[in-house]
């Protein structure tokens, strides 16, 4: 998909460019922007240094348990239908905190384990859940208390406040975690998870799972855009 | 250099937290590991080291989506689908400008954040395009990777409704980020 896109983006303004007659302006920009992509990321080498190095400082020092801990009443709210000391409950708090923090790669494993601890709980292991549904929703959304990096860029470019969109951009993510985990939440009827192959019966009330994780654990390592890209 | 004020008292406190984020996150991550005893130079230097290679890893998709956008841009193709789109995205309070940034936004993190980088480079860090590119690369994340992945990691092949209501909480935070900026920056 990200592959179209790109492609109608060059080949679109090439073809654009041809007919109007006006090849060889594209073809430069082409070039010194490229330029400007390698100038770009090594300049913005110094804050990612600075802020990976204090992000494993928080890491370390369990900074994140801290915040997880600070969520819990919330997710009490986010997860009525999980029982009150589930093992699930454990992993969706600290992947909300470490993505609070802004930790792609924190957050990750803990996601991944909430997952697995969340299709124990399932009945029909090959269909999401609403928890899950919720739990991926509020990924999406990616609460974030300081997109620092995006305030370094903008401080590379010579922005008079660079850390002025801190709090519009925390009321921003805030909005489409609120508006994602609604659309969620009206949306569950019309996609039932049953799909009446069993008559009657509520099935998912936190049964003690025998459809067991079919969890891929130690896919962990692998990391796509998620973790590289600094939000 | 001083900012227009516009006397606002909730601008004001918004521009004040928004200084302080930083500085005040910083202090309470030093402080809480030095209370837990950690070694916190050391586990400072062992981070930074990353740095260094996350800068590396994204270069790519910096050339790459530099590339592709300037080549838009120049070819005049950007500015026919922002006249294009104009009707739909105006009420919104969006620009046809940040077309290709909600497209990409929701495919891929690191590409999504050379298509901010250019734009702020392209129309400045302070021009209403590029505060909005920044808002709106913060706000939302990859929504088509994470499903894929989490998902995948335990076998589930019927993602139900999630991914529509991940989108909607994408557009939502566009829409939200343009009202932001609108309120804070002014228009």
């Amino acid at each position: 998909m990200l592959n179209l896109v790109w492609l109608a983006l060059v080949l679109g303004g090439m073809a654009f460019a041809a007919v109007r007659g006006d090849v060889g302006r594209v073809a430069d920009a082409a070039m010194s922007s490229a330029t400007t992509g390698v100038d770009t990321a090594l300049g913005l080498m110094g804050v990612m240094c600075l802020w990976l190095g204090l992000m494993k400082v928080a890491e370390k020092s369990g900074f994140v348990a801290v915040l997880a801990r600070a969520l819990t009443p919330l997710g009490r709210l986010l997860f009525p239908g999980l029982p009150k000391n589930s093992p699930a409950l454990g992993p969706v708090f600290m992947n909300m905190g470490a993505n609070l923090l802004g930790l792609g790669n924190a957050a990750t494993p803990f996601g991944l384990k909430a997952m697995q601890e969340l299709q124990k709980l399932n009945p029909h292991p090959d269909t999401a859940t609403d928890e899950m549904c919720s739990f991926l929703v509020l990924n999406t959304s990616s609460i974030t208390l300081v997109a620092a990096v995006v305030v370094a860029l903008r401080a590379q470019a010579g922005a008079r406040q660079p850390a002025d969109i801190v709090v519009p951009t925390f009321l921003a993510t805030c909005c489409a975690c609120a508006v994602g985990l609604t659309v969620e939440r009206l949306l569950r009827r019309l996609f039932p998870a049953e799909g009446g192959r069993r008559a009657g019966g509520r099935l998912r009330e936190g049964r003690e799972g025998p459809a067991g994780g079919r969890g891929i654990g130690g896919a962990a390592g692998w990391r796509g855009s998620r973790g590289g890209g600094p939000r | 250099m001083a900012r227009e004020q516009r006397g606002r008292p909730a601008v004001k406190l918004v521009e004040s937290a928004s200084a302080w984020a930083i500085p005040v996150l910083l202090m309470a991550i030093l402080l809480h590991a030095w209370v837990r005893r950690v070694n916190v130079y050391d586990a400072f230097v062992e981070g930074a080291g990353e740095g260094f290679w996350l800068a590396v890893k994204v270069m790519p998709y910096l050339v790459g989506m530099f590339m592709a956008l300037g080549v838009f841009r120049e070819s005049g193709a950007l500015e026919v689908l922002t006249r294009l789109f104009r009707p739909v995205l105006e009420p919104l309070g969006l620009k046809g400008e940040l077309m290709p940034l909600m497209l990409i936004r929701p495919l891929s993190g690191s590409a999504a954040f050379g298509v901010t980088a250019e734009l702020i480079r392209q129309y400045g860090p302070d021009s209403a395009i590029g505060r909005l590119a920044a808002v709106m690369q913060g706000s939302t994340d990859t929504t088509f990777y994470i499903l894929t992945f989490y998902f995948g990691s335990v076998g589930i092949r019927r993602i139900r409704h999630s991914l529509l209501a991940g989108l909607a909480g994408d557009l939502a935070g566009f829409v939200a980020s343009a009202l932001v900026c609108r309120w804070f920056f002014g228009g």
